[in-house]
C-alpha cells in the first residue's frame, strides 16, 4: 500500500471531533469518494474518536490517502491512544459489549463499516485502531 | 456556546438541526427540548434532520432519548429528512431507532403527528364512551 498524502490531526477534547470530521470529509471529497462509502467512514471515524476521547482520554489520527493500484485508492484513518487499553478484544468486538453503561455498538459497527479493520492493543499502554475505506466498493 | 432553536407552532415544536452534532451540542438539545415539551404541554416534536451527515451511535441514541421522554411526557416525535446514506449507515451500524417515527420530509412529518394527535382524542373520545 502507498500513501500519496499524511496528515496528523491531535485530539483533547470534544471540539477537535469537528475539526477531525471535517478534515476526514475534505480528504473523502478530494479523492471523490462516494456519498455512501463518505457517510460509513465519517460514521466508522466519529465511534472510533468518541471512544478515544472516553476511554483514553486524549489521542490522535493519521489521516492518509492510500492506494494500492491505479483502480483501488482510499483512505485510511489510524487512531492512536495511550490509554489503558482493551482488556479483552474478542468481547469488545462482540454487538452488545460495553463497559460503560452504553450499547457497546461501536467497534463491531464500525468494523462493519469499512474495508479493512485492525486493532493493537496492549493493557496499560494503550489502543492502535487502523481502518481503511475504499473509494469504490 | 452553540444552541439549537427550538420554534414553538402551536401545539407542536419544530427543530432543524443545521449542523453536524457533537455531543454536548446533542445533549443540550435533549434537556432543551424536554423542558419545552413540558412547559408549553406540546404534543409533538418534529425534528428535521436533512442537513445532517452523520448520526453515530451516539446520536441516534439521543433521537431515541427525545422519542422515549416526550412519549412520557404525552407527546409525539418524528424525526423527518433522514438522507438515505444516513440511513443505509444507521443499518450497517446495528442501531436500531426503536420509537423514533420517521417520515420523508417536514410536511409529511407534520401529517403523521397529526394523525397520531388525532387518534389520540378519538382513542380518548371511545374510553368516554365506554363508561356512558
Ligand atoms: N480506545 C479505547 N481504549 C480503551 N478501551 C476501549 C477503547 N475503545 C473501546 N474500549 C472498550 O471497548 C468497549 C466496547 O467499545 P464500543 O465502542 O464497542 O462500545 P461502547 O463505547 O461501550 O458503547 P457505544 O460505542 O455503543 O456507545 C468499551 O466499553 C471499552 O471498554
Ligand atoms: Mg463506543
Amino acid at each position: 500500500m502507498i500513501t500519496l498524502n499524511k496528515e496528523t490531526i491531535a485530539i483533547k477534547r470534544e471540539q477537535d471531533v469537528v475539526f477531525f470530521r471535517n478534515r476526514v470529509n475534505e480528504y473523502a471529497e478530494k479523492i471523490k469518494m462516494g456519498l455512501v462509502n463518505k457517510t460509513k467512514l465519517l460514521t466508522a471515524a466519529s465511534e472510533l474518536v468518541r471512544n478515544m476521547l472516553i476511554y483514553a482520554k486524549e489521542g490522535k489520527v493519521i489521516c492518509e490517502i492510500v492506494t494500492i493500484s491505479a483502480l483501488q485508492t482510499g483512505i485510511r484513518l489510524t487512531f492512536i491512544d495511550n490509554g489503558p487499553g482493551i482488556a479483552d478484544i474478542d468481547k469488545a468486538m462482540t454487538d452488545g459489549y460495553t463497559t460503560g453503561k452504553s450499547l457497546g455498538l461501536g467497534l463491531p459497527g464500525a468494523k462493519r463499516l469499512v474495508n479493512i479493520f485492525d486493532v493493537k492493543t496492549v493493557k496499560g499502554k494503550g489502543t492502535t485502531i487502523s481502518i481503511t475505506k475504499w473509494k469504490n466498493g | 456556546m452553540d444552541k439549537i432553536p427550538i420554534l414553538k407552532m402551536g401545539d407542536y415544536l419544530l427543530v432543524t438541526i443545521q449542523v453536524d452534532l457533537y455531543d454536548r451540542l446533542a445533549l443540550n438539545l435533549e434537556s432543551d427540548l424536554v423542558n419545552m415539551i413540558n412547559k408549553h404541554s406540546s404534543k409533538g416534536v418534529l425534528i428535521d434532520i436533512s442537513a445532517v451527515n452523520i448520526v453515530d451511535s451516539f446520536m441516534g441514541r439521543i433521537l431515541g432519548n427525545i422519542a422515549q421522554m416526550s412519549k412520557i411526557l404525552d407527546a409525539h416525535t418524528v424525526v423527518v429528512g433522514m438522507q438515505p446514506a444516513v440511513a443505509i449507515t444507521l443499518i450497517e451500524l446495528g442501531l436500531p431507532l426503536s420509537g423514533v417515527h420517521t417520515a420523508l420530509n417536514v410536511e409529511k412529518g407534520m401529517t403523521l403527528l397529526q394523525e397520531k394527535l388525532f387518534l389520540d382524542s378519538t382513542v380518548i373520545a371511545d374510553d368516554t364512551d365506554d363508561n356512558t
